[in-house]
């Protein structure tokens, strides 16, 4: 009775309890610790060795109605692409066919009077290409487009050619931050976003929800312990599994796809917590307004994970998209969360990003969780 | 006959029930239609691979006309926004770190002199990796303005080889072409298992399922009672996204609509197969949403939705053969924007019906059999 004539002495007992209680309600149904962790191994091997917006092995039908020395080079120029793979046929009708079957993704047309245009000097070659993943085709219709180049520029070597290219302006590139220039650099450091949104909104929403639509909320304000210290237990075994998460990320990233981390491990550290509370509050919040599952785990879907994936830039830059997209991209902190973490994996330490995000991370947190509980405490009433 | 009429009277008791299930809930009712518009039209308009705005910086040390006929150039392609001129290549780090410009371009101070003395004038250009794709695309476009700009040269001879690419079906490579199409059964499938999933288990969680099995009705008529408005309603998202694509983006629908309507029945029953089966093993609403969410993840994933399946490794492309939303949007696709019939797409109602055969029967059975 001591704790009811002194309702804030016994604080950290009652947390304790009710840390408890959670920590056993959490490990005691097998499902949240699918989605807790059997989830995110599933989602990095997926985005580690599944997913890729590298095209490293296309399939070419070269037509050949010429048969002349230079049509059979740019067909073994084709075939000597490392990301191509040829396919000869005769006729325009035959590659069409196969174009229909969806068994190739471009076509290349010699066409017969190939090598006369070319020593005329106005030879034209036709690529057709599928236009159902338009990424793909863009990629496709680049090497082709390379190998024919590159042909013509060891023709002119050869001087069987006029040398066109002399005097002429050459584009040097250089990628930094992503020398292997391949996908899975951003996208894996990108899935840390998700898996604390999934663990955070998602999981919480659903369990608290439950809480509420079941009244076993109700049961535990009528005991002793105050509203936020049933937030501060809800958070705690739930801001375990988040970062939980983060870890099983960093090692996927670094011992399975070699994506490299340059920056400062511990801005990591604190920007992955400011963004595992601002996903909490979101998760807690939708909670209370729905306090119906069916209802939170739509919404939490919806609202937050769906957006963390497709408008945060995690696959899709935002710089693309129409100005109205943009800002409502910009008021996700998710996108903030995004950018951090790509920078601190292939940047390394940038400190106005870093600070900046962080601060607009904190901010969410602190206004989101806050709402959180005023929403709780109104239900006691 | 008169047992067909019963039959089709229990079902029409079952479906009627169910539906004022889903439907009786004012905000249930929202969340079914809301959310397909709302999002058919942000990623419509937000899941895009097409650059339109590439902000760069430029360090122009030869400060040359070439230099500046060159950036003209580059200004006049509308994508490419100047947002800096940098006085030194020291400066460049800090542009591309914060994040202000995706490239910056570099002209050294001999570019003219290179040119006029008839040498490659080499021009550097600095990409920001942290998105890949959008650096390759961008320095693609830097590449063709550099091509058309050595083409307008003066004593320069056209390369006597043009290659004219053609892309069928999309002909400007609109990433929002494809993406519609497979939102179409991306987006409803989502919410259509996540509906069947809870139909059991949420009789099962409110101890209502024990009565529904001793009632006179047959596992069969529950399982289809419980398989139809489902069904319907993901049909009925379908048909919505279906517009948004096809009068607000005004994206061309060049095959017909009833061989799209055939499909997403066949994807959607399997859909809903998958989604019973979950409802039936779960112990309550809350497994059933979870399981649903597990299998749901990998699912759209692996789709081809946004990143296309052939960039895939060979033996996950083999794994995304048990996925029927592969197969839906290859449909829908193909359907859609080339116009295929149903003989150019049966091949992809066998996944459809595998699962369907597979997981109907299953759920069915799991209704009795998960009691004892």
């Amino acid at each position: 009775m001591i704790a009811s004539s002194r309702p804030h002495g016994g604080f950290w007992r009652r947390l304790w309890s009710l840390t408890r209680k959670e920590f056993r309600q959490l490990l005691r149904d097998r499902s949240n610790l699918l989605i807790g962790i059997g989830l995110p191994i599933v989602l990095i091997l997926i985005f580690g060795y599944g997913l890729s917006l590298d095209v490293n092995d296309a399939d070419v039908v070269v037509v050949m109605e010429d048969s002349s020395p230079p049509a059979y080079e740019i067909q073994s120029a084709l075939e000597h692409s490392p990301f191509i793979t040829t396919r000869t046929v005769r006729s325009l009708q035959e590659g069409r066919r196969i174009m229909n079957a969806q068994q190739a993704d471009a076509l290349l047309y010699i066409p017969g009077d190939f090598a006369r245009r070319l020593a005329a000097g106005d030879a034209q070659l036709q690529a057709l290409l599928q236009g159902g993943d338009p990424s793909r085709a863009l990629a496709v219709q680049a090497y082709v487009e390379g190998a024919v180049a590159t042909w013509l520029q060891k023709r002119q070597a050869r001087g069987a050619a006029p040398a066109a290219q002399a005097g002429s302006v050459v584009v040097v590139d250089r990628l930094w931050f992503n020398a292997a220039n391949d996908s899975t650099w951003y996208l894996v450091p990108g899935l840390i976003v998700l898996i604390m949104t999934l663990i955070g909104t998602f999981l919480t929403a659903l369990v608290m929800a439950r809480e509420w639509e079941r009244g076993t909320l109700e049961a535990l304000f009528v005991t002793p312990v105050r509203p936020v210290e049933i937030l501060i237990a809800k958070i705690i075994p739930y801001f375990g599994v988040g970062l939980l998460g983060l870890a099983l990320c960093l090692l996927a990233a670094r011992l399975l796809f070699d994506v490299p981390i340059h920056g400062s491990m511990f801005a990591l550290l604190v920007g992955s917590m400011l963004y595992m509370f601002v996903a909490l509050g979101i998760g807690l919040l939708i909670s209370a307004f729905t306090k119906n599952q069916f209802l939170a785990s739509q919404i939490a879907i919806l609202a937050s994970f769906l957006p963390a994936m497709m408008l945060s830039g995690f696959v899709f830059d935002l710089r693309n998209v129409p100005a109205a997209v943009n800002i409502i991209g910009h008021l996700l902190p998710a996108t903030y969360f995004m950018e951090l973490v790509k920078s601190l994996f292939l940047a390394g330490n940038y400190w106005p990003l870093i600070i900046k995000d962080c601060a607009i991370l904190a901010g969410y947190a602190v206004v989101l969780l806050g709402l959180a509980r005023i929403l709780t405490r109104k239900k006691l009433d | 006959m008169a047992s067909l009429l019963a039959f089709l009277r229990h079902l029409g008791n079952l479906c009627q029930k169910e539906f004022l299930a889903i439907l009786k809930d004012p905000a249930s009712r929202v969340i079914l239609v809301v959310p397909p518009l709302l999002q058919s039209l942000l990623f419509g308009y937000g899941a895009t691979f097409d650059l339109t705005n590439v902000p760069y910086a430029v360090v122009d040390q030869s400060r040359s006309q070439e230099s500046t006929e060159l950036l003209a150039r580059l200004d006049g392609t509308g994508v490419f926004h100047r947002v800096a001129t940098l006085q030194s290549s020291s400066q460049i780090a800090s542009v591309i770190d914060s994040g202000d410009a995706l490239l910056v371009v570099h002209f050294a101070s001999n570019f003219a002199d290179q040119l006029a003395a008839g040498l490659p004038a080499p021009l550097q250009v600095i990409l920001d990796g942290r998105n890949s794709t959008t650096a390759g695309t961008a320095a693609g476009q830097i590449r063709a303005v550099v091509a058309a700009f050595n083409a307008s040269q003066a004593g320069l001879a056209a390369p006597p080889v043009k290659v004219i690419p053609r892309t069928w079906f999309n002909p400007n490579q609109e990433t929002r072409w494809s993406i519609l199409p497979g939102l179409i059964a991306g987006l409803s499938m989502m919410q259509t298992m996540m509906l069947a999933a809870l139909s059991v288990a949420r009789e099962r969680e409110q101890g209502t399922f024990d009565q529904l099995l001793v009632t006179p009705y047959t596992p069969l008529e529950i399982m289809i009672g419980k398989a139809l408005p489902s069904i319907a309603i993901g049909l009925l998202q379908s048909a919505l996204i279906l517009l948004v694509s096809l009068f607000w983006f005004q994206i061309p629908m060049a095959g017909h609509v009833l061989t799209l309507a055939v499909g997403l029945l066949g994807f959607t029953i399997a859909v809903v197969g998958i989604g019973l089966s979950v409802s039936a093993v779960s112990a309550n609403m809350q497994q059933a949403m979870l399981y649903t969410f597990v299998l749901l993840m990998p699912l759209v994933l692996l789709s081809g939705l946004a990143t296309p399946v052939k960039n895939m490794p060979q033996a996950m492309q083999i794994a995304t053969y048990a996925n029927p939303l592969r197969f839906a949007i290859d449909l829908v696709r193909r359907v859609y924007l080339e116009g295929a019939g149903l003989q150019a797409v049966w091949t992809d109602f066998i996944p459809f019906a595998c699962i369907a055969a597979l997981t109907l029967p299953l759920a069915a059975w799991l209704f009795r059999h998960r009691l004892a």
